[in-house]
């Protein structure tokens, strides 16, 4: 579980993160949705610990970041699965070699070992005959599948993903979407998606949060997001003629 | 100001480069790679540099030698101290710098574009130590590139002496042999030694702290070429300076 607490985050004069009160709960996927500009990036990144809030804190698992010595800090980046938005593979590794690092860099297991976990987790992203391709001989889809396989391999605690639908086709964008719903709910872990796209909304949104202007605008489930009555949720969530109809026939569902 | 900060910022990324280090396992293979990468695949631009530098400074010497009290086998004596005072370890330093260093920044630059750095620093390496320190031991290897520079160039001027009928074999040898200062090789490699630090951090801070997309990396990489030849033109001076001076 992320305990979020009144975090804040500035550039010089800008004011990013203006106080945000949060929780992720374990075994859930977390929905970060917003406008460009909301500072959705600068959340993310606040709770990978690549960014350090100057006011409030995130605790994981009961524990403020703040709170762990270097090493603590090190082993928390360990149980951290993160895949991002152009997946940021390896270039001069092939596919097995990308997923391999973080066993090669943080276990002492022998090469075996590590090319039946790499050969595990590919199975399980259903890529099976591309262990020994380069990333820019793949797909953008399997580039992802392969980032997704990167954050599993250490059986992370934590999974963060930063528009990991983006650049993909409407069918590979869902088939990406309930990879991660079932990786999260089979491994157990605290998922975190960052995203734009409202079918990933409307798909797999246990809890979502809406950031407006760096403030936590609105939360809530993947239901209640139908019903809200918060219009800078509905001006954003609603905004193509398609969902508004979809939501317009859910109301009625429930009527 | 914004020099300073550049240089203090530079000072804390060499502190960090030796901070955390990667599994040797790892960094073995990294530092290899990087061998082959910046030192054997500058052999053949070193080489054929130095022969025709080498061959340009005994011709150039022998034109100017218009006074015949003068003996020929100073064209060797010039050449053998022009190549291995100044153009071995300077001079290919400058072009090192053009061609290792755009190199180092294009391709650190690259993965901070593509997130490959931070990707590095959510798993918890220190991405520093991974990048630009196996680069940096690469670089030690950079005085056996300048020890083959200067022989290349020296023969360069010996072909070209010769075969040019500016002075005879036995003359360039005797100009070679006379009056060698063994510290004059010394202070060439610890000049080389500098450079090659210079050469495998400064175009590495480049890259490292570049923001941007790919036009900012094509920027930084000749940013980086700017300042890796200042920072080299200046600390030649000061080595001189020290060491011979």
């Amino acid at each position: 579980m992320i305990d979020v607490r009144d975090i804040h985050k500035s550039f010089g004069d800008a004011h990013i993160l203006k106080g945000v009160t949060t929780t992720f709960e374990k075994g859930k996927t977390n929905l970060i949705i917003g406008q460009s500009g909301s500072g959705k990036t600068v959340f993310l990144k606040c709770l990978l610990g690549l960014f350090v809030p100057e006011e409030g804190g995130i605790a994981y698992d009961g524990k403020l970041y703040s709170d762990h010595t270097d090493d603590e800090k090190r082993e928390l980046r360990q149980e951290m699965g993160m895949v991002f938005q152009g997946s940021a593979l390896f270039d001069s590794m092939t596919v097995e070699g990308n997923v391999m690092f973080p066993l090669e860099m943080f276990t002492n297991q022998s090469k075996s070992e590590m090319k039946d976990r790499v050969d595990a987790v590919l199975k399980r992203v259903n890529l099976i005959d591309a262990h020994h391709k380069f990333p820019s001989e793949i797909s953008g889809g399997m580039q992802k599948r392969v980032a997704i396989a990167r954050a599993i391999v250490m059986n992370p605690k934590y999974l963060f993903c930063d528009e990991p639908n983006s650049g993909l086709d409407p069918k590979t964008a869902i088939l990406i979407d309930d990879l991660i719903k079932e990786i999260t709910e089979e491994y157990n872990i605290t998922t975190v998606i960052n995203t734009h796209d409202m079918n990933s909304v409307m798909q797999i949104g246990e809890k979502i949060i809406f950031l407006k202007d760096g403030l936590l605008e609105w939360e809530g489930t993947k239901n209640e997001i139908f019903k809200t009555e918060n219009e800078a949720v509905t001006n954003f969530v609603y905004s193509s003629d398609l969902f508004k109809k979809v939501r317009q026939m859910y109301i009625q569902e429930q009527n | 100001m914004n020099y300073l900060a550049s240089v203090g910022s530079y000072a804390i990324m060499i502190r960090e480069v030796f901070k955390k280090p990667t599994k040797w396992r790892i960094m073995k293979s990294l530092i290899f790679k990087e061998i082959d990468e910046l030192i054997f695949s500058s052999l053949g631009i070193i080489i054929f540099i130095s022969f025709f530098i080498g061959a340009v400074v005994a011709i150039q010497t022998a034109l100017n030698l218009t006074n015949p009290l003068i003996p020929r086998n100073l064209i060797g004596f010039a050449t053998r101290q022009s190549v291995i005072l100044e153009f071995a370890p300077t001079f290919v330093s400058i072009i090192m710098a053009g061609k290792v260093g755009s190199y180092i920044t294009s391709s650190i630059g690259t993965m901070r574009v593509t997130e490959q750095i931070d990707a590095l620093e959510v798993m918890g390496v220190n991405s520093l130590n991974y990048l630009v320190f196996p680069k940096i031991i690469a670089m030690l290897f950079y005085p056996f590139a300048i020890a083959i520079s200067m022989y290349v160039g020296i023969f360069g001027g010996w072909m070209a002496g010769v075969f040019g009928g500016f002075l005879t074999s036995e003359d360039f040898i005797t100009g070679l042999q006379s009056d060698f200062v063994p510290f004059h090789i010394a202070y060439a490699f610890v000049k080389t030694l500098i450079f090659a630090f210079v050469i495998a951090t400064i175009p590495s801070f480049h890259g490292f702290y570049m923001r941007g997309g790919a036009l900012e990396v094509g920027k930084a990489s000749t940013t980086a070429f700017v300042w890796t030849s200042v920072a080299i033109i200046i600390l030649n001076y000061i080595l001189t300076q020290l060491l011979l001076g």
